[in-house]
């Protein structure tokens, strides 16, 4: 009994570390690309954003793994992306009733989580083969781990296109905005870059 | 004359001054994906330009003549969903049956066009922009899948060459791909002034 409460032990810290970092989302996975480039010019949208995808996520992952069982193999990609329309539907609307500038801002990327290949990707992966528990450790550090990525990247970029991180003033005056760095130009290098210092340092411990 | 010039515009702006894939970010992970070799880029923007345009047109329709001015409005999202993936199925039958291997090639990226931003993108794209006239929706959708398949096509063209150069090893793949689009859309922005 002790060595299966191990065990378990065992496989939830694995799914935590997973989903942070080793199969991190966006820089192991290349996965769910399109919000993480778009949303990402300042920290404030791209923390919403992942408030939203954790919580899409996490309720998508409860429901399937529920119904787990239930499913048939044909009409299972159809049943996820139902699920998660729904829950992608109560989170705009959540938005809009109490964030309106912020929903505002992200426009149609908050709808757009609908088609956000991690969460499908979890339903499929994790939460249509595994019981609650573990579903819901998944969704949550996959979650996280994505949201920390968006962070990170919305930082750099907010950092030096606008000399602000959280829209307080970081850089001294004499500072001169990049431009590009507010554009689509600036997501994609900046992403670009980042993915190969992460790939460098993996690459040299190992 | 007056519609075909706002049809015309329209159309321009949506291939090259609003591209989906440089200014919003959409339909990044096939364009990262199935980018490595030209004929299947060209396959897949064909499949995407399809998929686009018939559910474009479809999810229009339904906006305007069931969910606007409805409570129903709440479920849009549900619905535009299904179309899309739909449609996505009608192609897959379709390439199966008339071409198998083409349809061997994708593997698993054709249902993923069911995920692909672009297409819903674009049909919430048609909501926001208040898109009033149905030709002008169809054209639109047209034009957003032609302007998909010339950007994974101009990508695909380079990575095709990107192979013969030097690249350093942590850059390889991903990162580099990423950093080319990132120019690309650079490129893409001399566009900008063109419509106003």
């Amino acid at each position: 009994m002790a060595k299966t409460g191990k065990d378990k032990a065992g496989i939830y810290r694995q799914t935590l570390l997973d989903g942070l970092w080793r199969e991190n989302p966006v820089f192991r996975l290349l996965l769910g690309m399109c919000p993480t480039l778009a949303v990402t010019a300042a920290v404030r949208p791209a923390l919403t954003m992942g408030a939203c995808v954790i919580f899409v996520l996490l309720c998508s992952n409860i429901v399937i793994t529920l119904m787990r069982d239930l499913l048939k193999p044909h009409l299972r990609i159809l049943m996820f992306t139902l699920t998660i329309a729904t829950f992608v539907t109560i989170a705009d609307l959540f938005l809009k009733a109490f964030q309106p500038e912020m929903s505002e801002k992200l426009g149609p990327y908050v709808p757009l989580i609908i088609v956000n290949c991690i969460i499908i990707c979890r339903a499929e992966v994790c939460a249509s083969k595994n019981a609650i528990a573990v579903s819901v450790i998944d969704a949550l550090a996959m979650g996280v781990g994505f949201t920390v990525t968006l962070c990170v990247l919305a930082a750099v970029r907010e950092l030096l296109g606008s000399g602000t991180i959280l829209d307080a003033r970081v850089m001294p005056r004499a500072f001169v905005p990049w431009a590009a760095m507010g554009m689509p130009v600036g997501a994609f290098l900046t992403l670009g870059l980042l993915l190969g210092m992460v790939n460098y340092l993996t690459g040299r411990k190992a | 004359m007056d519609t075909l010039q706002t049809l015309t515009v329209g159309f321009i702006a949506i291939v090259v001054v609003k591209n989906l894939v440089f200014t919003k970010f959409l339909g990044i992970c096939p364009y990262l994906g199935v980018s490595g070799r030209i004929d299947m880029a060209f396959g897949m923007g064909l499949a995407v330009t399809f998929v686009i345009t018939l559910s474009g047109t479809m999810t229009w329709l339904i906006d305007h003549l069931l969910l606007i001015g409805t409570p129903l409005e709440v479920t849009r999202y549900v619905c535009f969903i299904l179309v899309v993936a739909g449609a996505v199925q009608l192609v897959e039958m379709y390439l199966r049956k008339f071409f198998p291997s083409l349809y061997e090639s994708f593997g698993i990226f054709l249902p993923l066009i069911t995920t692909n931003c672009a297409i819903l993108g674009l049909c919430l794209f048609l909501n926001l922009w208040r898109v009033n006239s149905l030709l002008e929706a169809v054209v639109l959708s047209f034009g957003a899948g032609i302007g998909f398949t010339m950007a994974i096509c101009v990508m695909a063209g380079i990575r095709e060459n990107l192979k013969l150069a030097d690249v350093p090893a942590c850059l390889k793949g991903a990162p580099i791909t990423l950093i080319t689009a990132g120019i690309l859309a650079m490129a893409f922005m001399g566009f900008s002034g063109m419509i106003r």
